[in-house]
């Protein structure tokens, strides 16, 4: 065993293997990610249907658990449709743009003590800038289309999206005040005494109402707008190329909930302190908790969308400037004043 | 694969995309087109900061140039009607002139260019920018140096642009009249009593 484990380490100093394991590392968190949004709308569905009195997919497979692989293969055997007038290359970009996003900041998030990708030192900055990056897929996807209702949704989206990260960003100072680092696993290690969620508490509700207008669900699910807008900034496209907004949708809102639970619910921290039951299963304890508080967070997602109605648009807009931004802001400076006061305020490095 | 290669083979690779991209910024026919390949050429200037180890400035050139310049821009561009073979009929009309400041800004910059030099304690200040600071990263050592050493500029040009943003919002609130508009207190504390009335309709006499 010894000299097998040997072996492989020497293996992954090669350049070759290096690269080898990094790929395999990757993979290791695409896969279960792919997953999660596979199941993540088959949970979407029977959630919504049991509020609904409703009893949601249940032919393909025992419990209609096959039905998302069902769905992806209809999706597959659909003709990709290119509306005329429409641009061909960005049309075709804006989807896989969107998915790509929604993978790329999987790298910094830390499932557990020791597993994350990339430690890096400005974690929540990367994800803040990928985050913002989102609303081109939309706004790219709107005008490409070449049609009024896409663009419609498209625009929408796009001032929207920029509306909220306002608002996000103001909550995740406050959190940054009180964990004096922007390196994700250093915010989970500061809240080994008490989650954030605790003393940030009304931040904690403004960041959840703020991810949901960023990753634009309902009740904020106006650039999409069925009753208005046929279906947004998606209506022209079919086939994969939807497929793929619907999965970097869904992945988008794992992220969101992830990016929750490592900000304000304690990242891979056990409740109270736990420690595990089962010494020899040690090392998914962390991503146990982790896995867990986020499977929490999805379902207030869903929860959400089956109790209300959608927003109107000026209400949208008034709520994220005139409410979270002056809220938020002042919450800042109440945060920093009381960390000085007490002299909390983290000291680092100068 | 030596680790010096990586670092000149990525350098090479962000650089060359980024000067592609900025003149395709200018050379491109649709200006939906020269937004999208500015944000390319951000995007490469933002790997250039990384490979020089400034992660703060990276993200941050991403965060407010492609998150949330770029956007606006995005947007006006995309609202915009134009006829491009009107403006480009201007365009040959216009080229000595084009020429000449085209001449003039290559001159000046040979100039600067040749006669170029460098203070002789640069080198050293290069090396080590912040010597206080070693230690920190470098988020933290941008933050001390902007809060601590050049807090008053600094505080300066926000004001400065607080002002500026002021000015924009008065240049362009128009107070029109006959617009309806929501006032959430009134909705929110009218009472039923003030609005409803409920009252006893006599069979097929209807109700005034």
């Amino acid at each position: 065993m010894s000299e097998l484990i040997e072996a492989f380490n020497t293996f992954i100093q090669t350049p070759i293997g290096a690269i080898i394991w990094l790929v395999a590392r990757i993979f290791a968190i695409m896969v279960p990610v792919l997953l999660g949004v596979a199941y993540l709308i088959y949970a979407e569905r029977k959630v919504l249907a049991a509020m609904q009195l409703r009893m949601g997919p249940n032919v393909v497979g025992p419990f209609g658990l096959f039905q998302p692989f069902a769905d992806a293969l209809k999706l597959m055997g659909k003709e990709t449709i290119i509306p005329s007038g429409a641009n061909r290359f960005i049309f075709i970009a804006a989807p896989m743009l969107t998915f790509f996003l929604s993978l790329v900041s999987w790298a910094v998030i830390p499932f557990s003590d020791k597993l994350v990708l990339a430690n890096v030192n400005v974690g929540v900055l990367y994800l803040f800038a990928v985050s913002s990056l989102a609303v081109y897929g939309i706004i790219m996807a709107g005008w490409a289309s070449n049609s009024k209702y896409a663009f419609l949704g498209g625009l929408r989206s796009a001032a929207q999206m920029v509306s909220y990260e306002v608002s996000i960003g103001l909550v995740i100072i406050n959190v940054l005040l009180l964990a004096g680092s922007l390196n994700l696993s250093d915010i989970v290690r500061g809240q080994t005494s008490m989650w954030y969620a605790i003393p940030l508490f009304p931040m904690f509700i403004v960041f959840f109402i703020s991810g949901l207008a960023e990753t634009n669900r309902a009740p904020f699910d106006l650039p999409e707008g069925e009753s208005e807008l046929v279906g947004g900034f998606n209506v022209e496209y079919s086939s994969m190329s939807f497929a793929l907004f619907f999965l970097g949708e869904y992945a988008n809102m794992i992220l969101m909930s992830g990016m929750t639970v490592i900000l304000f619910l304690g990242g891979w921290l056990a409740p109270f302190n736990w420690q595990c039951p089962i010494e020899f299963l040690e090392p998914l304890w962390g991503i146990f908790w982790f896995t867990s508080k986020i499977c929490f967070m999805l379902f207030m997602f869903l929860w959400v969308r089956a109790t209300l109605p959608r927003y109107r648009y000026d209400q949208l807009m008034r709520l994220g400037w005139k409410v979270f931004l002056p809220f938020s802001l002042i919450y800042v400076v109440g945060v920093a004043g009381y960390l000085v006061s007490t002299g909390n305020f983290p000291k680092v490095g100068v | 694969m030596n680790a010096e290669l990586i670092p000149a083979v990525l350098f090479y690779l962000f650089a060359g995309v980024l000067v592609l991209s900025a003149m395709m910024v200018v050379a491109s026919r649709n200006p939906v087109h020269s937004v999208l390949f500015l944000i390319l050429a951000f995007f490469n200037a933002a790997g250039l900061f990384l490979l020089l180890g400034a992660e703060f400035a990276a993200f941050i050139l991403v965060i407010v140039y492609v998150g949330a310049v770029a956007v606006l821009f995005l947007f006006v561009v995309m609202m915009l009607d134009i006829d491009f073979e009107q403006l480009r009929k201007g365009a040959w009309k216009s080229l000595p002139v084009g020429i000449l400041v085209g001449l003039v800004l290559v001159s000046q910059m040979v100039m600067t260019a040749v006669n170029w030099q460098s203070l002789p304690t640069a080198g050293s200040s290069i090396l080590s920018p912040a010597a206080r600071h070693a230690a920190a990263t470098n988020t933290q050592a941008v933050g001390a140096i902007l809060y601590t050493d050049y807090v008053y500029p600094f505080q300066i040009a926000g004001l400065i642009l607080l002002v500026a943003m002021i000015g924009a919002i008065v240049l362009t609130l128009r107070d029109r009249g006959g617009v309806l508009r929501q006032n959430i207190n009134s909705q929110i504390t009218r009472k039923a009593s003030d609005v409803v009335e409920v009252r006893k309709v006599q069979k097929g006499a209807g109700i005034s």
